[in-house]
């Protein structure tokens, strides 16, 4: 299978490719790693005139600064797999980039490319959401930065302007005592979620702080249960509180019945994910 | 668009299309076989090569993309004739059947052993995890990724000693 012809673009800076964007606009795809975009133009579901390849352009740092953590956009899953302050002080990343796709594909697969593509397979969507996340954009008309929740809008949809490009994902740091996790289903080892429930707690005198969750493959984008992460934010920390909120969490997700499984399975999986996730987090959260 | 690749240690240069992808560019204006195109969406392996090192799937990477880069196919496992240690190590230890899957498996095997040089089973299964094998059970090929990060390290011992005498 080969993409539809396109002119091939390869801008040597930022500046560049974002001049590149602004002459073409939805013409233009930006090419990062090419793990989504490049078996999407080969089954011609996208066929941009213009692609622009920022892939050489670095943008892959992963760094605190600023009371937040900065990774530029062009970090693969395979360094985010590897980083040892991820490993260290964000608990629900370093779980979940091991879980996306396969090894391989995770070597030139991005965060950046990853968030753009907005699949609700797609897992630092919700990884992201349970960590009330952010993402910055830039275009010739200058930069803004969008809460992730408002970044992803619909089913490979999200509120990129086609002059703009991703250049970095925030994430706050971490309060003291806090935890979390990335629970996945796959049929296999590259196949994308049948569920999966990101999981990030924080306690403050051992009552729950915030809590914050994020549901991959159970919409029409990747979900955070609202309902349930209020129910907990304030409240003791007991089995008691956490099935409610897997209950929650259920009820707000609204997968589709498919090969991977009926819709009231993946609901029910919600369910024990969300419990499951919180007591893992609790337990981490209590340690640290 | 004109692109020059390093291929196993020699630059080559073709005139391309920017949609053509590394797997074709291997193997048809490289003339490369070795590389096997299995599943062409992402999922089988069959296609890895090593781009500047790291393994990557051939059939999800544009020609265009390897431009100035290094990519090592199978056939650039060879070492002056002599079959390298994966290779040795795969037909030692009936490491393959039908042999489609073999030049992705020994690549991504060949990438592992160079940052790990004696995984465990879990490690090799792991690493091995975005290659499909329809034949083993993937049970030889463990032994063999194994069995190759030995006989590595006994040549590393040996050229020591040889060294050091």
């Amino acid at each position: 299978m080969l993409p539809s012809r396109f002119e091939y673009h390869r801008p040597d800076s930022l500046e560049e490719a974002l001049h590149l964007l602004a002459e073409y606009g939805d013409e233009a795809k930006v090419l990062a790693g090419g793990q989504s975009l490049i078996p999407v133009m080969k089954l011609r579901l996208a066929a941009p005139a213009h692609l622009v390849d920022i892939g050489r352009l670095g943008l892959d740092s992963i760094a605190e600064a600023g009371g937040r953590l900065a990774i530029g956009a062009l970090a693969r899953h395979h360094d985010l797999e590897r980083s040892e302050l991820l490993k260290a002080r964000y608990p629900v990343m370093a779980a979940a980039a091991p879980l996306i796709s396969d090894p391989i594909v995770r070597n030139l697969g991005t965060i950046g490319g990853s968030l753009c593509h907005a699949d609700p397979a797609g897992d630092w969507g919700s990884v992201m959401l349970a960590l009330q996340g952010s993402v910055v954009l830039r275009s010739q008309r200058g930069e803004r930065e969008l809460p992730i929740s408002e970044f992803l809008e619909d089913t490979f949809t999200t509120a990129l302007e086609p002059d703009e490009i991703l250049t970095q994902v925030r994430v706050p740091q971490p309060a003291g005592s806090s935890g979390g996790t990335y629970l996945k289903m796959e049929r296999k080892v590259g196949d994308f979620a049948t569920v999966a429930a990101a999981v990030h707690l924080s306690l403050s005198d051992g009552t729950i702080e915030r809590a914050g969750i994020g549901l991959t493959a159970v919409g029409t984008k990747n979900l955070q249960p609202t309902a349930a992460e209020a129910g907990l934010a304030g409240a003791e920390p007991t089995e008691a509180a956490f099935a409610e909120a897997g209950r929650l969490a259920a009820e707000a997700s609204s997968p589709v019945t498919d090969v991977r499984g009926s819709a009231e399975y993946k609901r029910h999986i919600v369910d024990v994910y969300v419990r499951r996730g919180l007591a893992k987090a609790l337990e981490m959260a209590r340690a640290a | 668009m004109e692109i020059t690749v390093k291929v196993n240690g020699a630059d080559r240069s073709a005139d391309v299309e920017p949609r053509m992808l590394l797997a074709h560019l291997i193997r048809e204006e490289f003339g490369l076989t070795g590389t096997h195109v299995g599943c062409d969406t992402t999922h089988c392996g069959a296609c890895t090569v090593l781009l500047d090192g790291q393994p990557v799937k051939s059939c999800t990477v544009l020609g265009v993309q390897a431009d100035g880069r290094e990519v090592t196919t199978v056939e650039g496992l060879l070492q002056g004739g002599q079959l390298h240690a994966i290779q040795a190590a795969f037909k030692q230890e009936h490491g393959l059947q039908c042999g489609f899957c073999t030049p992705g498996m020994m690549l991504t095997g060949s990438a592992l052993l160079a940052e790990n040089p004696s995984p465990s089973d879990d490690e090799v299964r792991w690493a091995i995890s975005g290659n499909i094998c329809r034949c083993t059970g993937y049970m030889n090929i463990v032994k063999a990724i194994q069995a190759a990060g030995r006989d590595l390290a006994a040549n590393a011992e040996a050229a020591d000693e040889s060294v050091a005498s």
